[in-house]
């Protein structure tokens, strides 16, 4: 699917640039893609080697379980497959709880460590496993709690109420995440020769 | 906030279980530092996909393309693009946020409903293929529909809690 997707990105915006003449912008673009890679990794390093690093200490001391206890009664019907005393499951735990408070930049390095630990347990190392499924697929949905973001970035251009769409984003991203689960472990199901 | 106090709990109950905390950190760090080089390769493809996309006229075309059903949907016009955009790219719908707020301004339909637009869903395609990309997955199954029929859930619903009272 990514294969098919990136392609198809490349292609049509080299055919669309023939079309629209943006074809001195889109040889730029090349080359300054690729600088904002290196940007973004940048940002993502930092935040990336201190979670990582943050996360261990939370797995040897044993607080990564407690949270593990919490949040299992729900977790592990959606992730069936999975041990609860993994370290997969615990990362899960540790993604979702980061992600529920609104710590993007702690998430996805949480997020990362949870498919690497997924991975060892993958029979075949190039498809995904259900639980990587439905583990991703809930990550795509936005799950904060109080989406406060939205909120201040709307204050700083003058919102007279800025936090008053704050019900409707939860109540839209509640219904997202309420559709990606369902489908997930739907399609999950669907597959049984998996 | 919530993040140095998270940080100090975990210190502080780290240092009560008696764990040796700068070593186990750095231990982990190192971790963090291997998983950071293997999604090297999958950003630096995708991004340079979505700047070509983008500077070639390839994401107004698909505006163009989208708009019929937008139309249907009663989604207005001035949100589009930043619908098509959301899944692929975090800073560029960013951007178009902006760009809406400072037009139509922050209060308006059109502002209010790319505001729940742009917190209720996520960078799809970037956040597959960084996963999937780290692990060195290449068939992700049903990830992507099942994500992209998430964010059409929330655009659904933002047209529907906002445009419609």
């Amino acid at each position: 699917m990514t294969n098919y997707i990136w392609a198809f990105m490349i292609i049509i915006s080299v055919l669309c640039s023939f079309f629209t003449g943006k074809t001195e912008q889109l040889s730029s673009a090349l080359l300054c893609g690729a600088e904002k890679a290196v940007q973004l990794l940048i940002k993502l390093f930092g935040a990336v080697v201190f979670w990582s690093g943050i996360m261990k200490i939370a797995e040897k001391s044993g607080l990564t379980l407690k949270l593990v206890h919490i949040l299992s009664p729900l977790l592990s019907k959606l992730f069936p497959e999975l041990d609860r005393d993994s370290e997969a499951f615990g990362s899960i735990c540790m993604n979702v709880s980061a992600n529920l408070l609104g710590i993007g930049n702690a998430a996805t390095p949480f997020g990362l460590k949870a498919m690497s630990e997924m991975q060892k347990q993958n029979q075949d190392k190039t498809t995904a496993t259900n639980s990587m499924v439905t583990f991703v697929v809930m990550n795509t949905a936005s799950m904060q709690l109080i989406p406060t973001t939205i909120g201040y970035l709307r204050q700083s251009y003058g919102s007279k109420e800025p936090f008053a769409v704050i019900p409707y984003v939860i109540a839209a991203s509640a219904c997202a995440l309420a559709v990606a689960v369902v489908l997930s472990l739907t399609f999950n199901r669907w597959s049984l020769w998996k | 906030m919530i993040m140095p106090v998270g940080v100090v709990l975990i210190l502080v109950y780290g240092l009560y279980k008696k764990v040796k905390v700068f070593e186990v950190f750095t231990e982990g760090a190192v971790e963090g530092l291997h998983t950071l080089y293997m999604i090297i390769p999958t950003i630096t493809g995708l991004i340079v996909a979505v700047e070509m996309l983008r500077a070639s006229g390839g994401i107004d075309l698909l505006c163009t393309l989208a708009q019929p059903a937008a139309d249907l949907l009663g989604f207005p016009k001035e949100v589009v693009p930043m619908a098509v955009l959301r899944p692929v790219s975090g800073s560029g719908a960013t951007a178009l946020l902006v760009d809406i707020f400072e037009r139509y301004g922050t209060d308006s339909a059109a502002g209010k409903i790319a505001s729940v637009l742009a917190g209720s869903t996520d960078t799809t395609v970037y956040a597959v293929t960084v996963y999937f990309g780290s692990v060195g997955i290449t068939n992700t199954r049903h990830t992507l529909p099942v994500g992209l029929a998430a964010d059409l859930t929330a655009f659904l619903m933002s047209v529907l809690l906002i445009g419609y009272n």
